[in-house]
């Protein structure tokens, strides 16, 4: 099938060349780094987390965008997802990879790596991400490749793909639920320390991943004349529209329970996040449009009319993804580490080699999904063909 | 022809095998350094009398732990600090209050706590950092992999990571060569000098003190440390997180 992926118009080569073009500027910095250390990087001694680790983290919820398919394709046979569900399959693995890359860039001895498997820690959550972020992406490679070589075959798939089909459900929330857990146990940060952290996390996934699926599938629609189907598109919408409905719920859950019992330790960070602190505002600018553009577009998306035009679903889409890109990619992780826990308050700002760096592991991330939609929407257009 | 080469493969694996299981028993006869003389303890703790310190003692500690542990002076925030100074406020900002006048802005020293229940230890992916039995949470510069976790699972702030290549910020001509410098990349932090407890002598910050910091076992009710936190009143810094930090401040 991959036969499929060198076959392509102009438009794919140059848009190949481009993600290549990104790619190599983004390991040309990766050396830089590897040459001079994290000193590259805007981390310091109390912000030791930044853009690597928020990318993870917001990476982990696009990631999610398949479960939402298969859910009700399996489990309440919703067959409209039928057709799209590989290209859900197939971003999960891209997404995946691009959140195990950003583990890689933000190691300070990235050749010892293979230390997690030769010491294997259960008590570390971070061993148990590693399990779950490569076990999910194992699953999606092995239940998207096989359903869709049995597609290709004009035959159904085989019966034992099935309980790795129904493994990948629970799988799926697993790499949410270990990733928020994370942070979600550590005693000194306050900002972290909330059992609301997975459940957030997976209310953002549902909503980031699906909306990031629209728009790629309009995009689809234009540039390989292939349509993933409405009525695939409008269930999605609906999910999202749930999705962001929670996961706002839950931010002000959160905000509420450091507003009202005002005790310090909580509500600075918040303070910090919404208003900046000393004279640190820098942040707060971004996380007051992370949350007008939450709250539209959940105002957008309530009206079924705003969902069923196709372009203020888009424009929609676009708005969870800035508002859930801030909050888990910038706001969360930093506002974690202030005030530090000497209580004092600093900004970050990712350098230029970070940003270029994060921007290569994207083009990676991008690359991969191109060429793997090619080969599933190139299958999926030779079978509806006959 | 099939015969010849499973043989080779079998004499191949064999000779694997005997590579792989000689240099671990030449490895397993050399132990770490100790000496007959070693001090031991139950559990190590740290008493710091607040009394007793000011800025010239507190700079001669964090002055010989320092050059002791070969820890490099960086100018920025990517920098490296093993003991240092902090205003009370900023280490007892639960324990504090407004009209603390003199006491909010005096400075007090801090480093690792060497908690009892240490969160570092638990996250590390790695084992890299890990507690001894006698309580001393030591660091493998060899094993850390240089993620990070430890310091956002530390609610101290009490660990480094070299961002930097510490070497480039070291004199040559003052190394320690009795202490291994680092390499980029891994994360370090106080050892409560276990290297020299080892040999018999007491942590450098204590030898530089003169007698503010006392170090000595906890399970011991003889100890020096033990009869002077039944004397005087003491805080811990956030004990309400549970970690159990054994190093003590008398007020």
């Amino acid at each position: 099938m991959l036969e499929k992926a060198i076959k392509g118009s102009a438009l794919y080569w140059i848009w190949l060349l481009v993600l290549l073009a990104v790619i190599g500027v983004g390991f040309g910095a990766y050396l830089q780094q590897l040459d001079q250390g994290l000193s590259v990087t805007a981390l310091n001694r109390d912000i030791s987390w930044g853009l690597y680790i928020a990318q993870l983290t917001f990476l982990v919820g696009v990631a999610a965008s398949a479960v939402m398919m298969v859910i009700p394709m399996y489990l309440h046979n919703h067959k409209a997802f039928a057709r799209m569900l590989i290209l859900g399959e197939f971003m999960a693995v891209a997404t995946i990879i691009m959140c195990l890359l950003f583990v890689v860039v933000d190691l300070g001895q990235p050749q010892r790596l293979w230390n997690v498997v030769l010491y294997p820690t259960p008590s570390s959550v971070l061993f148990w991400d590693m399990v779950v972020l490569n076990g999910y992406l194992f699953l999606n490679i092995l239940i998207g490749w096989v359903t869709l070589q049995a597609e290709r075959k004009r035959v159904g798939p085989p019966r034992w793909i099935k309980p790795f089909i129904y493994l990948s459900i629970p799988w799926a929330i697993s790499i949410h639920t270990v990733t928020a857990f994370l942070y979600a146990g550590l005693p000194g940060r306050d900002f972290w320390l909330t059992a609301s952290m997975a459940p957030s996390f997976l209310a953002s996934a549902f909503a980031a991943g699906p909306a990031l699926l629209i728009l790629l599938a309009f995009a689809v629609k234009i540039f390989a004349k292939w349509d993933p189907g409405r009525e695939a598109i409008q269930s999605l919408a609906k999910i999202v529209t749930y999705a962001l409905a929670a996961y706002l719920f839950l931010i002000g859950c959160k905000i509420f329970t450091a507003a009202y019992s005002m005790v310090p330790d909580k509500l600075a960070h918040w303070e910090y996040l919404y208003f900046g602190l000393e004279g640190h505002t820098m942040l707060s600018v971004f996380m007051w449009v992370s949350t007008v553009a939450g709250v539209s577009a959940l105002l957008i998306l309530l009206f079924p009319k705003n969902r069923q035009a196709d372009n203020i679903l888009a424009f929609a889409c676009v708005l969870v993804l800035i508002s859930t890109w801030i909050e888990k990619g910038m706001g969360l992780i930093t506002a974690g580490f202030v005030p530090t826990p000497m209580k004092e308050v600093l900004t970050y700002a990712p350098t230029g080699p970070e940003i270029l760096i994060t921007l290569g592991i994207y083009g990676i991330g991008f690359l991969i999904i191109t060429v793997l939609w090619k080969v599933g929407i190139g299958v999926r257009k030779e079978i509806e063909a006959t | 022809m099939k015969n010849s080469r499973r043989k080779f493969i079998k004499i191949a694996g064999m000779a694997a095998l005997g590579w792989s299981i000689c240099p671990s028993l030449a490895g397993a006869r050399s132990g770490p350094r100790q000496s007959e003389n070693r001090l031991r303890a139950d559990r190590w703790a740290m008493v710091i009398d607040s009394e007793k310190l000011n800025d010239e003692i507190m700079d001669k500690c964090i002055e010989a732990c320092h050059k002791l542990h070969n820890v490099p002076e960086i100018p920025n925030d990517q920098n490296i600090k093993w003991i240092w100074k902090e205003p009370f406020y900023n280490l007892f900002s639960d324990q504090s209050h407004g009209y603390l006048k003199d006491k909010k802005s005096l400075p007090f020293l801090t480093l690792c706590n060497h908690c009892d229940n240490p969160p570092c230890v638990r996250v590390c992916p790695t084992q890299a950092t890990f507690s001894r039995d006698d309580g001393i949470v030591l660091m493998d510069f060899h094993r850390c992999i240089g993620c990070r976790f430890c310091m956002a699972g530390c609610p101290y702030g009490s660990r480094s990571f070299n961002y930097y290549d510490p070497r480039k910020f070291l004199d040559d001509d003052e190394l320690d060569h009795d202490y291994p410098t680092r390499e980029m990349g891994v994360v370090e932090k106080c050892e409560f000098c276990a290297h020299l407890v080892d040999q018999g002598e007491m942590p450098a910050c204590v030898e530089a003190s003169e007698g503010a910091i006392l170090f000595g076992d906890l399970n011991d009710p003889n100890s020096d440390v033990r009869k002077v936190l039944q004397e005087r009143y003491s805080l811990l810094r956030k004990p309400k997180l549970g970690t159990d930090p054994q190093v003590y401040y008398l007020i």
